[in-house]
């Protein structure tokens, strides 16, 4: 009798537990309907868009679509690889292994599964009833796209598209279009002004001080007798803050040309190494004292952040130059170049475009040049008419897109008042085609 | 001429293409090759670099130049490292082709190469990163002097910022309510609004300028009319 009980109380939890997951089981929500799957306009051809009607309630869409050719190739290659070794493992000869290879690749083409990857999931509401498939590979035969509702883990019939859709490049970007706008408006000013400024009206710059600096640094090493350090940031010539870093360095070559002062400059790139080379030797020949240019001294250290910053330091330490210049896109390493420059009485100049670094740089060195003024930091001190004309441009453009950011804060300050009106429409649309 | 000429030509028709390549899909290849070319110039250039740090390092040593020392420590390190990546020394075996040593896993950290880099300069930048906070602290010492209106501004600004990301905000200003009124006047409240408008406000303003530097600095540059870099006639 207690034995039986024993087994009646044992069976309880159990039966519960069956019953709890009859009544947590849950019907498969109905397929997706209306499934229509376009190429995507105004993009470079690698682009779906997938749209369904609206489900209700709300759910979860499983979207999935056919492989690209390159995808195919290469799972198709990976079987018959595996196939290959797998009989290659259980003693087949090399003919064997061949046959089970086709054997495999033909498997995988009767298997329709397998010609499908899953792309991702996204919820679907009231108004919101579609996907998009970006980054597609090339597909000659076009894609088809599969979506499955699912709700409370279960997942209904997939829904397949009609027809498979080739994706088509269209001739320009549309999303990028506004900025085409505004480079071809750029262009088109700083064309003007350059024009205006070779004719004569040549623009007035306000004083930059560091740049004002650059000679007085110099002649301080000069004095001195110690030696000038130029730092173009650890980023490759593929950064334009190198570039610009690297038409500062040949201002400053002319001027250690000039004074007969020693200019050293460390670099974490081989190609920035060979540019500076280039850029400083170009400087000794504009001043007419080639044989003061000693290669020797712009030298490839390291890519590693850090194992450059060791060297930089190690170096001031050791040597201490009188003048250390910092030019170009600089990152953790520039409050510790800056900080062991102050540490040893150097005069230093920094000029970077990264925001976050900035200041560092104003904390540390004497002088520093906030972004734009690094980009115009050439321009300044060539004194040519046509490069200051461009700086005008430049802050014409400044001055439009000044008067856009007024505009619309102005129109959103309303349109949060009025979300109906136009002015809100007009603020969407500025931040779209900005955005 | 040619020194002129032809670099003018190349820096025109690369920063053109590029730009066009972002514009219009139909020439993004075109900017994929250009930058393949810049990429194997790199590669060139590597080799390039990787013979001028032995070249510089060789003749210190040689002349007992003062810091010889550690320009050997520099070959030692960069020769080894060398060794051990290029000629796979000591690689991990690979599961699926034991018996071919070419294919072992060398970045492992049972592979000399991997250990290096474990052990040895990833130890070593840490170190480097770690100075940081020692020059923070200097660099806002002496920054945040009160010597003038403006650094008195800063050194506030920075104050109510710090003791608002800490708990010092909770204790010092914690009993005025986040609904009332004053609550502006809150520690935290006051970092928040500090960073999320003046700050942001600044930062764009900057990164609007960068942004119209960049333009116009590349524009002087494939147009010609920022010829620095060039070698005069």
């Amino acid at each position: 009798m207690r034995r039986l009980l024993q087994i009646c109380v044992s069976c309880v939890p159990v039966a519960l537990s069956l019953s709890g997951m009859c009544l947590a089981q849950v019907d498969a929500p109905p397929p997706l309907t209306g499934l229509t799957v376009a190429d995507k306009a105004g993009d470079d051809g690698r682009a779906l868009i997938v749209h369904w009607d609206a489900t209700t309630p709300p759910m979860q869409v499983w979207v999935s679509r056919s492989l690209g050719d390159d995808e195919r190739k290469s799972l198709v290659r990976d079987a018959r690889v595996d196939a290959a070794a797998k009989a290659i493992a259980a003693g087949a000869s090399k003919a064997e292994a061949e046959a089970a290879a086709d054997a495999a690749e033909r498997a995988f083409g009767q298997d329709a599964e397998r010609g499908w990857t899953f792309v991702g999931i996204t919820e679907s509401a009231d108004g919101v009833s579609g996907f998009e498939l970006s980054d597609l590979p090339e597909a000659a035969q076009g894609f088809r796209v599969r979506a499955q509702a699912s709700r409370d883990g279960v997942r209904s019939s997939a829904v397949e598209s009609a027809q498979p859709v080739v994706t088509e490049s269209s001739a320009f970007f549309s999303a990028r279009f506004p900025l085409m706008v505004g480079l071809a408006v750029l262009t088109i000013t700083i064309g003007i002004c350059v024009r205006s400024a070779q004719r004569g009206n040549i623009p007035r710059l306000r004083k930059i001080a560091a740049l004002d600096a650059f000679d007085e640094a110099v002649g301080r090493a000069t004095e001195m007798g110690r030696s000038v350090l130029f730092i173009p940031g650890i980023q490759d010539m593929t950064d334009i803050q190198t570039v610009a870093g690297l038409t500062v360095l040949s201002r400053v070559a002319r001027t250690t040309a000039e004074y007969d002062a020693t200019l050293e400059v460390p670099t974490t790139r081989s190609l920035v190494m060979t540019a500076a080379r280039e850029t400083v030797q170009s400087a000794h020949f504009a001043v007419h004292r080639p044989e003061s240019y000693r290669p020797d001294l712009i030298n490839y250290i390291t890519d590693e952040q850090f194992g450059y910053v060791a060297y930089v330091a190690g170096k001031m330490v050791r040597e201490k130059p009188a003048t250390c210049f910092y030019m170009g896109a600089f990152y953790a390493e520039s409050l510790l170049f800056a900080e062991t420059g102050n540490s040893i009485g150097a005069i230093q100049i920094g000029g970077t475009a990264e925001p976050s670094q900035l200041p560092f740089f104003v904390a540390a060195c004497d002088y520093t040049l906030i972004g734009e003024e690094f980009f115009a930091a050439s321009a300044y001190l060539s004194g040519e008419p046509a490069q200051l004309g461009s700086i005008r441009g430049q802050d014409i453009g400044k001055l439009i897109a000044a008067v856009i950011v007024v505009l619309g804060t102005a129109l959103a300050t309303v349109g949060a008042f009025a979300p109906e009106g136009s002015a809100a429409a007009a603020a969407t649309w500025i931040v779209g085609a900005l955005s | 001429m040619l020194k002129r000429t032809i670099p003018l030509f190349i820096t025109g028709a690369a920063g053109g293409i590029l730009i066009l390549a972002y514009f219009s899909p139909a020439t993004t290849n075109w900017g994929e090759v250009v930058t393949d070319w810049m990429n194997t110039l790199a590669a060139v250039a590597f080799i390039l670099g990787g013979g001028n740090l032995l070249f510089v390092n060789l003749e210190k040593i040689s002349s007992k130049r003062s810091g010889w020392a550690y320009a050997l420590v520099t070959l030692l390190a960069f020769v080894v490292t060398l060794a051990f990546g290029v000629l796979k020394i000591g690689a991990v075996p690979n599961a699926q082709f034991p018996a071919t040593p070419w294919a072992g896993d060398y970045e492992s950290v049972r592979a000399p190469f991997g250990w290096v880099y474990e052990y040895v300069l990833s130890p070593l930048t840490a170190t480097m990163f770690a100075l940081l906070a020692f020059y923070v602290a200097s660099a806002a010492f002496r920054a945040f002097r009160a010597k003038n209106i403006e650094a008195i501004l800063l050194l506030g600004t920075a104050f109510v910022i710090l003791l608002g990301r800490t708990a010092a905000a909770g204790i010092l200003t914690g009993w005025i309510s986040p609904e009332g009124p004053f609550a502006f006047l809150r520690l935290d409240t006051m970092a928040v609004n500090i960073m999320q408008y003046v700050s942001t406000a600044g930062t764009r303003a900057v990164m609007m300028g960068i942004a119209l530097g960049i333009a116009a600095t590349s524009l002087r540059l494939i147009l010609g009319i920022d010829r620095s870099y060039l070698v005069n006639d």
